[in-house]
This record gives C-alpha cells, sequence and structure tokens, in this order.
C-alpha cells in the first residue's frame, strides 16, 4: 500500500474526472471487498475514490416507479427498511444474508454487484427482480440489467472512468414476491455453494403470469434462467412445472468444482433451491391478498 | 504522487470533538489504538470476520479494520471506552463479568459494542436473533452459550425485568 492517495468527492463529475485521471483508481463504497483485498495484497490501487459522499450514490428512494437504491447504500439500511423488504423480500433476504452484521453496516448491493463474484448473494436478487444498473461515464449516464453487467469473475462492464449511480428495480405487479435461497454448509457468515432467486406474479386464480428466475455460485457470473421462468408461467407451480424449474436451473448452470462444492453437486442442488424458491414467493405472493 | 502526505481528520469520538492525523492507506481500528491510543478496540483477523475491532460509525455497527480512517471525517465514532464508566458499567458489561461470558477477553469490547447496538434497535431479541447479530464477533474460549444468555440478561435488566 504505497503512496496510496485518498480523494472523496461529492459529485459524480469530480469522481469520474480522478478516476479518469489515475492510472490504477478503485472506487470504494463499503470496503468490505476492497479493504480485505488491499491488506491481502491483492490490489494495490494509487488512489482510493471514496464514492459516499456523492449525494446520487446514498440516494434511496421508493416510489410508484418503484425502487432507486444508490449504489453505496449499505445492506442494514435497505434490510431496516420495513417498505423495501414488503415489496422485494427475496432482495432484502439476499442481503441479510451476505456476511456479519458489521459486514452489513457497511456492504452495499452496488458494491456487491462491482465487486463480480460469481457467490454473490444480492446479485441473482436483483436479477429476479429485472433490476437495472445506472451508471454515470464521461458521456452521460448509461442502463445496463443487471444480468449483463458482470462478464466474468471479477470482471464487468465498467470502464475505468464509470461508476455505477444507482440499481433501479421496477414496483412488482399486484400479487408479486420474491425469493432467494443460498445453500452453505454453516448457517450464517459463509459464501454460497448456490443460490437461487424467483420473481412471480400471480392472477386472481393463482396462475403464474410472470416470473424471473436467477441463480447464482453455478457459473463464471450470475445467471438469468428463462427457461425456468418459462415453466413457471401458466402454470399453479404444481409438480410437474416444478421439476421443469429444477430441470431448466441444473441445466442452465455452468459450475466449477471447489473446496465448497463439486459441479455435480452444485447443478444439482440449485435446482432444488430454484424450485423451493419458487414455492416461497408463491406462497408471498398469496399472502398478499 | 510520491510522498505520503497526511491527512486531517475531524471526527466526533465517544461524544468529544476529536481530530487526527492520518495515512490514507491507514484503516480506523489502527489509528484507534496507535495514534489516539484507545486499545479498548481490538485488532484480530484485520479481514473483517473476527469482530474483535467493532465500533459504531455513525449508527452503524462496524468493523473498524473494514473502515479507513479518512472515511471518518464528519462522523461519529463510538468505541468500547465510549460504553459504560469505571464503577458504572453498562448492563451488558455488567452481565458478562455475572455470567463469566469472557476467559482471555479479546472478544469481549467488540461483543459489548455490538451486543449494545443490538439491544438499542431491538431491546427484546430472541436467542436466534442474538446470536444472529453476535455471528461476527468470534469468541475461541466460551463457546458463546455464556455469552448470549449475557446480552439477553442485559436486555432483561435494561427493560427493567
Amino acid at each position: 500500500m504505497q503512496s496510496l492517495q485518498f480523494a472523496a468527492p461529492t459529485s459524480l463529475a469530480e469522481a469520474a474526472a480522478l478516476l479518469g485521471g489515475s492510472d490504477n483508481p478503485k472506487v470504494l463504497a463499503g470496503g468490505t471487498d476492497l479493504l480485505v483485498q488491499m491488506k491481502l495484497g491483492l490490489r494495490e490501487p494509487a488512489l482510493v475514490v471514496d464514492i459516499k459522499r456523492i449525494p446520487e450514490l446514498g440516494e434511496v428512494s421508493l416510489g410508484a416507479d418503484g425502487l432507486r437504491l444508490g449504489a453505496a447504500v449499505p445492506g442494514a439500511e435497505v434490510t431496516a427498511n420495513a417498505d423495501i423488504a414488503a415489496l422485494y423480500p427475496g432482495f432484502v433476504e439476499a442481503l441479510g444474508l451476505i456476511g456479519s452484521t458489521q459486514v452489513q453496516g457497511r456492504c452495499s448491493p452496488g458494491g456487491n454487484l462491482c465487486n463480480s463474484s460469481p457467490a454473490a448473494d444480492s446479485v441473482p436478487a436483483m436479477i429476479a427482480c429485472g433490476a437495472q444498473c445506472n451508471i454515470y461515464g464521461p458521456n452521460g449516464m448509461r442502463s445496463v440489467p443487471v444480468e449483463a453487467f458482470n462478464t466474468g469473475p471479477g470482471r464487468n462492464c465498467l470502464a475505468a472512468d464509470e461508476i455505477l449511480v444507482s440499481l433501479e428495480f421496477p414496483r412488482p405487479a399486484a400479487r408479486s414476491a420474491d425469493a432467494y435461497l443460498r445453500f452453505i454448509p454453516r448457517t450464517e457468515m459463509d459464501i454460497a455453494v448456490a443460490g437461487a432467486a424467483v420473481a412471480l406474479t400471480l392472477d386472481d386464480a393463482g396462475v403464474c403470469t410472470a416470473a424471473r428466475v436467477a441463480i447464482g455460485a453455478v457459473a463464471p457470473t450470475a445467471l438469468l434462467v428463462p427457461a425456468a421462468a418459462e415453466a413457471l408461467v401458466g402454470s399453479k407451480l404444481d409438480d410437474a412445472a416444478l421439476a421443469a424449474v429444477a430441470e431448466a436451473a441444473s441445466a442452465a448452470a455452468n459450475p466449477i468444482s471447489d473446496k465448497r462444492g463439486t459441479a455435480e453437486y452444485r447443478r444439482k442442488v440449485v435446482g432444488v433451491l430454484a424450485r423451493r424458491a419458487a414455492l416461497i414467493a408463491q406462497s408471498r405472493a398469496q399472502a398478499e391478498e | 504522487m510520491t510522498t505520503q502526505k497526511k491527512l486531517h481528520i475531524s471526527t466526533t469520538l465517544n461524544g468529544e470533538p476529536c481530530e487526527f492525523l492520518c495515512e490514507p492507506g491507514q484503516i480506523l481500528s489502527d489509528v484507534l489504538r496507535n495514534t489516539l491510543n484507545l486499545t479498548g478496540t481490538k485488532e484480530g483477523c484485520t479481514t473483517g470476520d473476527c469482530g474483535a475491532c467493532s465500533v459504531m460509525l455513525d449508527d452503524a455497527l462496524v468493523c473498524s479494520c473494514l473502515v479507513l480512517a479518512a472515511e471518518a471525517e464528519g462522523k461519529s465514532i463510538e468505541t468500547v471506552e465510549g460504553v459504560g464508566h469505571e464503577g458504572q458499567l453498562h448492563p451488558v458489561q455488567e452481565k458478562l463479568l455475572e455470567h463469566a461470558a469472557l476467559q482471555c477477553g479479546i472478544c469481549t469490547p467488540g461483543i459489548v459494542v455490538a451486543a449494545k447496538a443490538l439491544l438499542e434497535k431491538n431491546p427484546d431479541p430472541s436467542e436466534e436473533e442474538t446470536r444472529y447479530w453476535l455471528a461476527g464477533n468470534l469468541c475461541r474460549c466460551t463457546g458463546y452459550d455464556k455469552i448470549i444468555r449475557a446480552v439477553m440478561d442485559a436486555g432483561a435488566t435494561m427493560r427493567g425485568e
């Protein structure tokens, strides 16, 4: 950590200029990944840009259109917000699974996304919700869906002088809900072996009219699985539909074997998680009325 | 860009104005212990896993090893030194003593800060809520049962039971 510089800009333009003017900058949000990586010598930035003093990065705005969440808002602030938890219970339960209470006091969904770990808990949940990334750069704002943000382990679509500003969640229709499940061998403070998120909408008769299914920790990036969603739509989540969801999630997985689990095990478990998450989302959507 | 210019940081520390100089990459736990001589905050893993360095940063419970000291500009920090006073311990501290909920004591300051934060946010936590809240505070001596009982007992005391 030699000749490190620190800056805490208060505007997006200032932050982008700082990032563009350094040959080795890193953005600092909650620091729960970056400062550990610096400590371990995995990253040695010349400039750390603390983005938490930029107003847009700390915005929490819940309205008729949905939720806009500044990229540096800490998880604990989101999980403590009952209005957000009521609309996006699966996203909020994913945030509640990340690290410890202390880590949640700092770590942000935006940082979880930018760190680009395939096992990030909040990312499949955001994909299931249909969230979009608002990105600021020298040419202004652009928007990409969360499922298109990460390009590989530790890699994403941000240019060196771009900043993830906020995440935009569409407001769910009536009788909609989401759920996220992960498998870990412990009960807390661990990293997902596999994860699955489901968001769905039911009609008056309980038939699923729309769904999004996403899986994590089973491929180089979290994945949207349209085939799993198609298995749900038009069904009342009967056994055949649920079996098809599990099969589609397992088929979409492209996992590695590592100390947390074998590829074969992950492929099996992610299907089980997708099926169970669909049932939880269904019961939440039914409970709305 | 070659000299390590120190940064001048103004904070509120345990309710009092506090200014210090730090290097840009210096972590808050290092400044607390080695610049400000507040050695109640312990450094364990320095990677955010053990919770020994827990402090309050504004309203958030955080690991001070995962905060750059420079980030604390304009913020309020509360360390274990700000919890209770000699002869007038906080209920969490009293109950940790009563239940003999510590052995080597390295994890204890972090547990005091984290448990106080829990009881202020949730005055009547269940055992499960208490265990999850404290999951980021590792103790290799006690097996946790005494700590959990002490924290829940402190909650009862604070509720006037």
